[in-house]
């Protein structure tokens, strides 16, 4: 599963344009799978018939990025980003448009920066991408308005079982919902890679349409705040601390069976867990449960540092322990005691 | 016994997304009334009546309450919290409160740097009594949820309590499935999660399909000192719906239901409320669409534990109701040829 992660932590994936991760995704779940498909929207679909409920998994292929809005003058290319901290991305390197032309984030050198700029953190809007291009028109040999912008960092294992690399959100599901399809369960299995969940759970608003499933359970990646200063009660997750169980979020509120059984599993079974503490954001699971007349959802999650930034952290443990507790409530049909 | 009714439904726990408690004491005293009961799969109450005249009325009516749900737990036994649905931190501070399996606690905030008027929701905390982690979590876990402890006070035609928002409305609805005489085959839906965002509606309705929906729901009101201009006034009639934030009822359904509130002498007003959505909202906007409409009850203090109304407001808001299933023509959109 680590290699799987590695492949898909570094595919560029930004909003809209999961295109690279559809494409591997599908490679890997074809061989397992009764029918593979992709709707209109952009989402994956690979079923595995069976008798018995209908269960869904869902996990989203995209990433926090970066889009093309502008090229200067001098060359360089202004951008948009979504949900990222313009404080993290200064210097980082980043690849742009279909033909992965290579480029850095730049801003105002420090000794040309005034007082006051000092003291304010710098906008997006104060950043640009340098691609090396000397003017507009070199630019525009490479590049377009509206190409994406990905970071480029390399995944790695490091530290004590830790992991780092970009796009953690959501790549560590997409990893154990295709470990999880891969194995089959006893049930009609889907599992579903969807597009924009960044933008506001765009692409999975379709797709409980398709699958009419009797449950869902939701992979994610997740804040983890457990860093100096942060109170308990503030941290929503801890790396290391395993496989974090959602009662609600900013979109979802977790049926109590659901919760509990999960719960109750994870502590059964010697599954390192912990609830996610926060109530904020929100998971497909937000569009999901509220479709048709209505579907019992479910949230398993990794912890990650940094989220939404160029690089995050997260335990192998802990992804471990998230594929185990679902492994569980799959491989065992705990599934019928919440429908 | 309406007002018996309303006071069990007030001092029945149940926040957005933990209905059990709530759906069950609604459920016995619906049965009598009803062809069938069930409850879908996020937990909504759908109590079915059988009708001859080949028109499905779908009638709801939120049973969630605001609560607060605990987060985590620390080493003292101190609970805190995150709101669930509109709480405001200020009105959440130096509370009774009260969890599913009947814990009571305290509300208590960081008094070195805040007030209980200024502390934020992550500077307030649920004290149970608890005097480490362990004898807390005996009692309570992260995810447990808890409601401001309901007080009955009964000042006569006007009550005040805790969830009134939306135990009136659910008892309205009660009432209105003991009273009614109809043809058309109502579903009377006690729905879950509104607080939190018009969650559990809309999939009662895709399941319904009905051909016209009244929601039942409270609503804020003009008529206290210094306070925003509003139209809607305790003990002035039923309040029928223009618009709130989620919804304009549709020109068909407001004539409809003042039609029908003219005809029998219903004290009624008109409701226009301009922040805060309703049911009506996500219900409107199911499968094809769907012709909603709402009657509110005027209530004042809505998302405190003082939540007041006047119960000649629900009366007539029964009354309205059960008038208007009594109408053999129910209300068309504009284009459309009438349902026969």
């Amino acid at each position: 599963m680590l290699e799987r992660l590695k492949t898909l932590s570094e595919l560029y994936g930004v909003s809209g344009n999961e295109t690279r991760v559809r494409a591997y995704l599908r490679r890997q779940v074809e061989p397992y799978a009764d029918e593979v498909f992709v709707d209109p929207v952009g989402n994956l679909y690979a079923h595995k018939r069976g008798s018995g409920p209908r269960v869904m998994l869902a996990a989203h292929m995209d990433e926090v990025g970066m889009i093309v809005r502008g090229i200067t003058d001098a060359g360089t290319l202004l951008y948009d980003a979504g949900g990222i901290d313009p404080r993290v991305v200064v210097s980082k390197r980043v690849s742009v448009g279909p033909n992965d032309i290579p480029g850095v984030i730049g801003a105002k050198a420090i000794h040309l920066q005034s007082p006051e700029e000092r003291k304010r953190a710098l906008k997006h809007t104060d950043l640009y991408v340098d691609i090396g291009a000397k003017d507009r028109s070199d630019a525009e040999k490479l590049v377009s308005k509206g190409d994406y912008i990905s970071f480029t960092t390399a995944f790695s294992t490091f530290g004590d079982g830790l992991v780092k690399g970009k796009a953690l959100d959501d790549r560590v599901g997409c990893a154990i919902v295709t470990e999880l399809f891969t194995h089959g369960y006893d049930c009609d299995l889907w599992a579903v890679f969807t597009v924009q969940e960044e933008l506001g759970l765009r692409g999975a608003a379709v797709t409980a349409n398709r699958v009419k499933p009797d449950i869902a359970l939701i992979l994610e990646g997740t804040t983890a705040n457990d860093v100096a200063e942060t109170p308990s009660h503030r941290s929503v997750t801890t790396v290391g601390a395993g496989a974090a169980i959602t009662f609600a979020d900013g979109r979802t509120i977790v049926p109590e069976r659901m919760m509990t059984l999960l719960r109750e599993t994870a502590r059964r079974n010697g599954i390192p867990w912990q609830m996610r503490k926060g109530t904020a954001g929100g998971t497909d699971a937000g569009v999901i449960h509220k479709s048709l007349s209505g579907v019992v959802c479910g949230g398993i999650s990794v912890p990650c540092r940094y989220i939404h930034s160029p690089v995050s952290v997260a335990a192998i443990s802990d992804i471990e322990a998230a594929h185990a507790l679902a492994h569980t409530f799959l491989n065992e049909r705990l599934f019928d005691e919440v429908l | 016994m309406f007002k018996q009714m309303l006071q069990d439904l007030l001092l029945t726990y149940g926040p957005s997304g933990r209905e059990d408690a709530i759906a069950a004491c609604i459920e016995r005293y619906a049965a009598p009334y009803a062809d069938d009961i069930r409850r879908d799969a996020l937990g909504n109450l759908i109590v079915h009546r059988a009708g001859k005249s080949g028109k499905r009325v779908m009638l709801s009516a939120h049973m969630d309450q605001i609560g607060l749900v605990v987060v985590d737990i620390d080493e003292n036994g101190f609970l805190r919290i995150a709101p669930v649905g509109g709480v405001s931190p200020a009105i959440a501070a130096a509370r009774q409160v009260v969890f599913a399996n009947g814990v009571r606690g305290v509300t208590g905030w960081e008094t070195k740097s805040k007030t209980a008027a200024t502390a934020a929701m992550p500077e307030l905390f649920v004290d149970i009594g608890a005097s480490d982690r362990e004898s807390a979590e005996a009692h309570v876990n992260v995810g447990d949820m808890c409601v401001f402890a309901g007080d009955f006070i009964d000042m006569g035609d006007r009550v005040a309590c805790a969830a009134m928002d939306n135990r009136i409305a659910c008892a309205v609805l009660l009432e209105v499935l003991r009273r009614m005489q109809t043809d058309h085959e109502v579903y009377a839906v006690f729905t879950v999660q509104e607080e939190v965002g018009l969650r559990g509606a809309a999939p009662a309705a895709y399941a319904i399909e009905p051909d016209l929906n009244i929601n039942l729901d409270t609503t804020l009101t003009g008529d206290t000192p210094e306070c925003g201009k509003l139209n809607m006034m305790l003990g002035k009639g039923a309040a029928i719906k223009a618009m709130d934030s989620s919804v304009i009822v549709p020109a068909a359904v407001r004539r409809f239901l003042t039609d029908v509130a003219e005809k029998h002498h219903i004290a009624y007003q008109h409701e226009v409320l301009r922040a805060g959505g309703t049911d009506t909202g996500a219900i409107q906007r199911v499968r094809d669409g769907v012709l909603a409409g709402c009657i509110s009850i005027p209530t004042r203090y809505i998302h405190t534990p003082v939540e007041t109304i006047a119960l000649s407001d629900a009366e007539n808001a029964v009354r309205l109701v059960c008038a208007a299933l009594e109408e053999e023509a129910l209300p068309v959109a504009p284009g459309t040829k009438p349902v026969v």
